[in-house]
């Protein structure tokens, strides 16, 4: 944190001057290790074992917050009798199928969930709920669900948590409750496991559960922070969902000091998430439609939430309603279902990686990269930059002339041969950007916080903001349109696309965010904005482009420009800027109080109900029902909000509680389960199944992986790498390696490695190392340091290298050098399609890379050596190398082909 | 000499009637996190250009890419690796399969590198044969019992900068006048006296003030320059550019007199948290140096940091310099007329 | 609304006045004010010159100052910009935002350097098709040529139905890559075009 987030850090310094703790769970020993209380250095790729170690450390010592617990999580809830645990399974949950490496999810439910509702028997209560059928069965095979990365849209998930029937165990005896299979499932989860598996020493995992357990509970609590260490893998998902598991049990959710906290890597990524440009979503979350499960308007819906489930997902329809009606105005009507055939329908998996496939396959003429430098930035450079090359058009726009928008003449497949510069057909268009002080608009930070920016200058030259820029093309695609009968360009020339434009031409920004919050459109207030997104119908009358962030225009005031001196305002501060939703600082604050909505302590007080006012109160916005006692129960049958409970915080979970165990919602399994990296020297302790089961692997020559674990050829690859920023640089350096001040603190690519690596592979301090993976071989700097520490795993020494990934080849930055990334190869977390490419494993090597055809052999006879082929580590199912999509790998290797020409 | 070295006051003592109270930086280094902010913002407010002395290579000095003070970095931040504990941190790395520390090695190494001798470094190697990978499990190797593991480990990170002393060489051995003690007790280079002499270089104890090198499109080639403690700011109420970017308030921007009471406070409350090993280092007026404007927690001896121990006034006891000051005062003095007589044209 | 003031703050405001500006006469000859006033070793009053007499920070002289929000990570540190003949003169931190108090760090201090940086591309450029160098190209033109491209791919790839005669609507002939660092309205109106043409292969940093 320290290194990526300084600023953010000072808090974190203040807190420990104040007297916390705080430890640093990291391979390496960062800034962030220099000033923390413990740096816990652990292999990359094994956190599932050391945070399963810390569950089982809290439930076997009791060191659970129990009336938290029992009131706020499912820990009650009692499961299907025909679920299975990964150690019944040899690895895996039940309903997992070898053919498509995906589960059939519907054994992870609650029991008398569903479809499949069975009786509940002996001592389980059954909850009184519904008389009213089971909620909507989506119908979307598992799939085409995972193809689209399903999950993630969704907070609760909730279509098929229609809550009829299901059961619990307040005493939490019952073998099939949450809190028992839980337990069973964290056994193997030993001190001893952390060391066999993370190379972690008893005595320091000790240091850590004791640290955390001590210091949570009424009066105190504990945070945990993270970023891409913990996404970037293949298990990315079960980490975050490791650490939610440890919170819940203590308590820290919902309350001041606690939580999981997100930190994000650039300026509006949270931003760029909640209106997102991701190919999944539609604004806030929703999802987009696909071709075989949203055929109408009421199919889509019935998939994003059934009615008799609780919170405020059931409202899905007015936030549907209300973005169609933004986008498409007065065409949308309640009889063509408010245009909702105007949108697009998804087949699969149309993420990043697999377009950029698509582009190697010729199906893609166009591309528009937009402050962005994926020849630098994205796993496997090289796949990227041979991708550009496949194009007919390339929009790239950034301040500077990045890697991307150069490949054509310096990327380093010129250098080897692999391309000419002649022979590249891709058109490529530079525009140059406006920077973040030549345009006005929002960001959002990490902490789900607008911040207004005001324009101080015009941009120079030709430069434009994408505001300016999209607005222009959409224009211009629009005239070129106009007048066509053709039904597919309805939805072109029914888009609302007139904003007011300022003295300049340019585009108001303040009348898109208007946009974006949304405001009536019938009866007396008609054209005032909406002050909530609770304001929203779904019959036509509001209109609003993302319904989270409906409120930041809240009495025609742009509530992100609010500015109240941090000094002159309590310490949450909630008049500066604006936080979705409806300005709530701290998510699920309910849970701040007690079940009968006392603060757990005067210390930790945040949100309380005020029985005299009969309302929430507090220092934060109460998320939660406003007037909803905490002694409230609602009638059988009734959902959405006035389906929550008074004790229920969890108000955007199906039944209002916090998940243990997660029934639904999840691709890869209802509760973390170690795997190893798809690229690994280390071989799974735990059951045969070496590496996530549901992983997407891309069967490809040129995608080849490294052996794992006791495979064959493993031992070429011995060692793990991690990639990482520095302070001085941002990404893939378009904003840092042209600037001279930041150019000078890092100048060179380098890697890390431990005194003990540098001695056993004879690399020499600031030498040169060369750094072999089945994709390419990179050259760096060696930097020898005691930060980095050999780890003992399962009786073995594991070395780790440490790479930052900010360099590039090219001819333009102040400073270059090869790119971490391009040792990456593809392969990616089945929930949400992101790349592990925070682990792999490497050879390294004394000297400078060989340059020109000889890269290419060099790293050739590394993968002969190993005997690597293109099932190598991309069989799903362990041991079964038939297994895993096999179609779809054939299709693959067709592609290949195709490519190899090149 | 008494006269020379001048009272403790160093602004009342160089004219300044009803001068402000003295201002200067306290650098807590036990809070820093090497972050480099204030190499960053105190270059971006004061123009000054990127080091050309230093270079766009890598230094091998742990993080450290800067080298030292000099005239195009007047905010410099060292990192030192060291196998020592750092107080109240544990590591345990007995327990890890370690050999001895390389930080002494890769010390020596880096201290080559910034001497400019990359010969020995092996950075301008040829690509060379990378030999076969062997087929040994690397880590399997015989165990290492025969080796003297590390015991500890610790990060120190230090953001030096010019010390403003109350009695500064580099002041009284400017012949020019550009060199100027300011109402806020700082010592500043007028740019456009100085005209690059150079007396005030070896002068420093500290090594801090330099001339600066550079292209035809640096500013100020030729000339000495160093921290002016932001005196255009400090002028508008404004804090120093570095002090103000500061993430975790290690650079502190104040009173002398009130900085040099939070030091001591901050002192006794790391010896009771178990630090022993924090000192002060420039907050003594009895020093070489009657003290220094910018001083320094540190938590090692100074000469880890590439502090001098010891500092003293260079011109404490050399009577010849006051003669060399004379003569360069009639130079001055000639200097200064023509360049009167030329503005008034 | 763009450009409040920023009140001085901190301490020493009124030290410099307590300290006296020199008036430029000919009694500020350096070593008339030696040898008359109360700084004989010439150290420090008298030897001010007239340039630096005159030196005020260019916060004090920016024609305005602006809010904003430093462009890096996302932290989301408040920034003020500085702006003096319509060109940024400083950026440094807002100590008004509860979230950064006014600190930023390297890169959110280089956040000038990024602005007016001299690599800074700020004309665009063409590379055709084969081609060895980049061209220059007027900015209109550029748009054009790209909106042509747009309708002609789309049209060329356009999927009404898949192979089962389920409505598709789109294209998968374009794609997009960005908006991490872009503006919530800016990410807002490229979602909201590219959906209504079809694309649906748009995507940003927060997949990778």
């Amino acid at each position: 944190m320290a290194e990526c987030h300084p600023v953010g850090f000072q808090w974190v310094m203040e807190a420990k001057q104040r007297g916390a703790t705080v430890i640093h769970v990291d391979p390496r020993y960062t800034r962030t290790s220099a000033v923390a209380d413990l740096h816990v250095p652990l292999r990359a790729g094994s956190d599932i074992v050391f945070l399963g170690a810390i569950v089982n450390h809290i439930l076997s010592t009791g060191a659970w917050f129990e009336e938290y617990v029992k009131a706020y999580t499912n820990a009650a809830v009692i499961l299907r009798e025909d679920f299975q645990d990964v150690d019944d399974l040899d690895g895996v949950f039940s309903g997992y199928d070898p053919e498509t490496g995906t589960y059939d999810t519907s054994s992870w439910n609650y029991d008398g969930v569903g479809a499949q509702s069975s009786a509940g028997a002996g001592e389980e209560e059954t909850l009184e709920n519904s008389d009213r059928g089971a909620g909507g069965d989506s119908g979307e095979s598992e799939q085409s669900e995972k193809q689209r990365g399903a999950g993630h849209e969704l907070g609760g998930h909730g279509a098929d948590m229609g809550l009829s029937g299901m059961h619990r165990d307040e005493t939490l005896q019952h073998p099939r409750c949450v809190f028992q299979v839980l337990k069973r499932h964290y056994a193997r989860y030993t001190p001893e496991l952390v060391e066999q598996v993370c190379g972690v020493p008893p005595e320091q995992f000790a240091k850590v559960c004791e640290a955390v357990t001590a210091n949570s509970g009424r009066e105190r609590t504990t945070a945990w922070v993270y970023s891409v260490g913990w996404t970037h893998h293949t298990v990315g998902i079960q980490y975050i969902r490791g650490a939610a598991i440890i919170q819940l049990l203590l308590g820290n959710m919902g309350r001041p000091g606690g939580g999981i906290m997100a930190l994000r890597g650039h300026a509006s990524i949270q931003g760029s998430t909640d209106i997102p440009t991701l190919f999944n979503l539609l604004p806030g979350y929703l999802p987009m439609p696909t071709v075989d499960a949203h055929g109408t308007l009421p199919d889509y819906l019935a998939t994003i939430s059934s009615p008799d489930q609780k919170g405020f997902w059931t409202a899905a329809d007015a936030y549907t309603v209300s973005l169609l009606k933004a986008w498409w105005g007065d065409a949308a009507t309640a009889e063509n279902d408010f245009c909702f055939d105007h949108l697009p329908r998804l087949t699969g998996d149309h993420g990043t990686y697999r377009t950029v496939m698509d582009m190697l396959e010729d199906t893609i003429e166009g591309y528009f990269v937009l402050g962005q430098n994926p020849a630098v930035g994205s796993a496997h450079g090289k796949m990227q930059r041979l991708a550009l090359a496949h194009l007919d058009w390339l929009v790239v726009r950034d301040l500077n002339l990045i890697e991307t928008a150069t490949f054509w003449k310096d990327s380093p497949e010129i250098e080897t041969g692999e391309l000419r510069t002649e022979d590249i057909g891709t058109e490529v268009f530079f525009l140059p950007a406006a920077t973040h002080v030549e345009k006005e608009g929002t960001f959002t930070q990490t902490h789900r916080m607008l911040q207004w920016r005001h324009k101080a200058v015009e941009p120079p030259g030709d430069c434009r903001s994408e505001l300016q820029f999209f607005f222009e093309l959409g224009r211009k695609i629009r005239e070129r349109l106009a007048g066509s009968t053709l039904p597919r360009d309805r939805p072109v020339l029914d888009l609302t696309w007139d904003y007011p434009l300022d003295e300049h031409g340019e585009v108001s920004a303040d009348a898109v965010l208007r946009e974006i919050n949304g405001y009536h459109l019938t009866g007396e207030r008609a054209g005032r904005p909406l002050s909530s997104y609770t304001e929203m119908t779904a019959d036509g009358a509001t209109s609003g482009g993302c319904w989270i962030y409906t409120g930041v225009y809240a009495d025609g005031v742009n509530q992100a420009d609010r500015r109240k001196p941090g000094r002159d305002q309590h310490w949450v501060a909630p008049e500066w800027g604006w936080a979705w939703p409806a300005n709530r600082r701290t998510l699920y604050n309910r849970a701040s109080a007690d079940p009968q909505g006392r603060p757990w302590s005067e210390r930790k007080a945040y949100v309380w109900w005020d029985e005299e006012a009969g309302r929430w109160t507090g220092h934060d916005v109460p998320d939660f029902v406003a007037d909803k006692a905490p002694s409230y129960r609602p009638e059988p049958g009734v959902g959405g909000p006035d389906g929550l409970a008074g004790d229920d915080p969890f108000v955007m979970q199906a039944d209002g509680k916090g998940w243990l165990f997660a029934p639904t919602g999840l691709l890869d399994g209802p509760m973390p389960a170690h795997y190893e990296p798809q690229e690994s020297p280390v071989s799974n302790p735990l059951y045969r199944q070496q590496a996530n089961p549901t992983r997407q692997v891309f069967r490809r020559e040129d995608n080849l992986q490294n052996p794992s674990g006791d495979e064959a050829g493993s031992e070429v690859y011995p060692y793990v790498f991690t990639t990482y920023r520095l302070t001085e640089h941002h990404t893939a350096g378009g904003m840092s390696r042209w600037l001279p001040y930041l150019a000078e603190l890092q100048p060179e690519f380098f890697c890390e490695v431990s005194p003990e690596l540098a001695a056993e592979r004879g690399l020499e301090h600031l030498g040169w190392a060369t750094i072999t993976s089945a994709r390419t071989a990179i050259e760096a700097r060696v930097l020898v340091t005691d930060r980095v520490v050999p780890l003992r795993v399962g009786g073995r020494v594991i070395h780790q290298v440490g790479l930052p990934y900010h360099w590039g080849v090219g001819g333009d930055a102040l400073v270059s050098g090869d790119a971490a990334n391009d040792l990456f190869g593809v392969t990616l977390d089945a929930n949400v399609h992101i790349q592990e490419s925070k682990v792999a494993s490497c050879d390294i090597r004394p000297g400078r890379r060989p340059t020109g055809p000889a890269l290419l052999e060099h790293v050739d006879a590394h993968r002969r050596r190993a005997g690597v082929t293109i099932l190598t580590g991309n069989e799903v199912r362990s041991g079964d190398p038939t297994s895993g999509g096999g179609a779809a790998a054939v299709a693959e290797v067709r592609a290949k082909e195709h490519t190899s020409d090149e | 000499m008494s006269d020379l070295l001048g009272p403790r006051d160093p602004a009342s003592g160089a004219g300044w009637d009803d001068a402000p109270p003295r201002k200067g930086f306290f650098t807590d280094t036990s809070v820093c996190i090497g972050c480099k902010a204030c190499e960053v913002a105190c270059k971006e407010w004061n123009l000054v250009p990127a080091d050309q002395a230093a270079g766009l290579s890598m230094l091998g000095s742990s993080y450290d890419n800067t080298g030292a003070l000099g005239a195009s970095t007047w905010r410099h931040v060292a990192f030192i690796e060291q196998p020592k504990r750092a107080g109240g941190q544990d590591l345990n790395l007995p327990l890890f399969p370690v050999g001895p520390s390389a930080s002494d090695a890769v010390n020596r190494a880096a201290d080559t590198a910034m001497t400019g001798d990359r010969s020995q470094l092996g950075t301008d190697t040829e690509a060379v044969d990378l030999g076969m990978p062997g087929f040994q499990l690397p880590g399997q190797r015989a165990d290492r019992k025969d080796e003297r593991p590390r015991t500890d480990f610790r990060w120190l990170m230090s953001s030096d900068v010019c010390k403003h002393c109350t009695h500064a060489a580099c002041l009284d051995v400017c012949p020019t006048g550009a060199l100027f003690r300011t109402e806020f007790g700082t010592v500043v280079v007028q740019d456009d006296i100085c005209n690059g002499c150079g007396y005030c270089v070896p002068a420093c104890p500290f090594g801090v003030i330099d001339r600066r090198v550079g292209d035809e499109q640096t500013r100020n080639v030729g000339i000495a320059q160093k921290c002016t403690l932001c005196y255009d700011r400090l002028g508008a109420g404004h804090t120093p550019a570095c002090a103000q970017a500061c993430p975790t308030e290690s650079i502190q921007f104040g009173d002398v007199d009130e900085l040099r009471e939070r030091a001591a406070v901050r002192l006794a409350t790391l010896h009771e948290a178990g630090v022993p090993e924090a000192r002060l280092y420039g907050e003594d007026p009895e020093d070489g140096v009657g003290g220094a404007g910018a001083f320094f927690l540190l938590l090692d001896e100074p000469e880890v940091y590439g502090l001098p121990p010891d500092p003293v006034v260079t011109t404490r006891d050399l009577p010849s310099m006051w003669r060399t000051a004379a003569t360069a005062a009639g130079a001055l003095l000639a200097g200064a007329a023509v360049a009167f007589l030329g503005r008034r044209r | 609304m763009a450009a409040s003031p920023t009140p001085a703050s901190g301490p020493g405001q009124d030290d410099r006045a307590r300290g006296g500006r020199l008036r430029r006469t000919l009694l500020n000859w350096p070593v008339v004010r030696q040898l008359t006033g109360s700084d004989p070793l010439g150290r420090g009053s008298a030897s001010v010159s007239e340039r630096t007499a005159g030196l005020t920070a260019r916060t004090e002289t920016a024609d305005r100052v602006v809010r904003s929000v430093c462009p890096y990570c996302a932290v989301g540190c408040g920034q003020r910009v500085y702006v003096k003949d319509e060109k940024v003169v400083q950026i440094e931190g807002d100590p008004d935002s509860p979230v950064s108090r006014g600190r930023l760090c390297p890169k959110g201090a280089a956040s000038e350097n990024l602005v007016n940086s001299p690599k800074r591309q700020t004309a665009v450029l063409y590379r055709r098709p084969g081609g060895t160098e980049w061209e220059s190209l007027d900015v209109d033109v550029a748009t054009d040529m790209i909106a042509d491209r747009v309708v002609a791919t789309r049209a060329r790839t356009w999927q009404d139905t898949d192979e089962q005669g389920r409505r598709l609507n789109r294209t998968l002939g374009l794609a997009g890559l960005g908006g991490a660092t872009l503006d919530n309205e800016e990410n807002y109106l490229i979602k909201k075009l590219f959906t209504a043409i079809g694309a649906v292969q748009i995507e940003n940093q927060a997949r990778i």
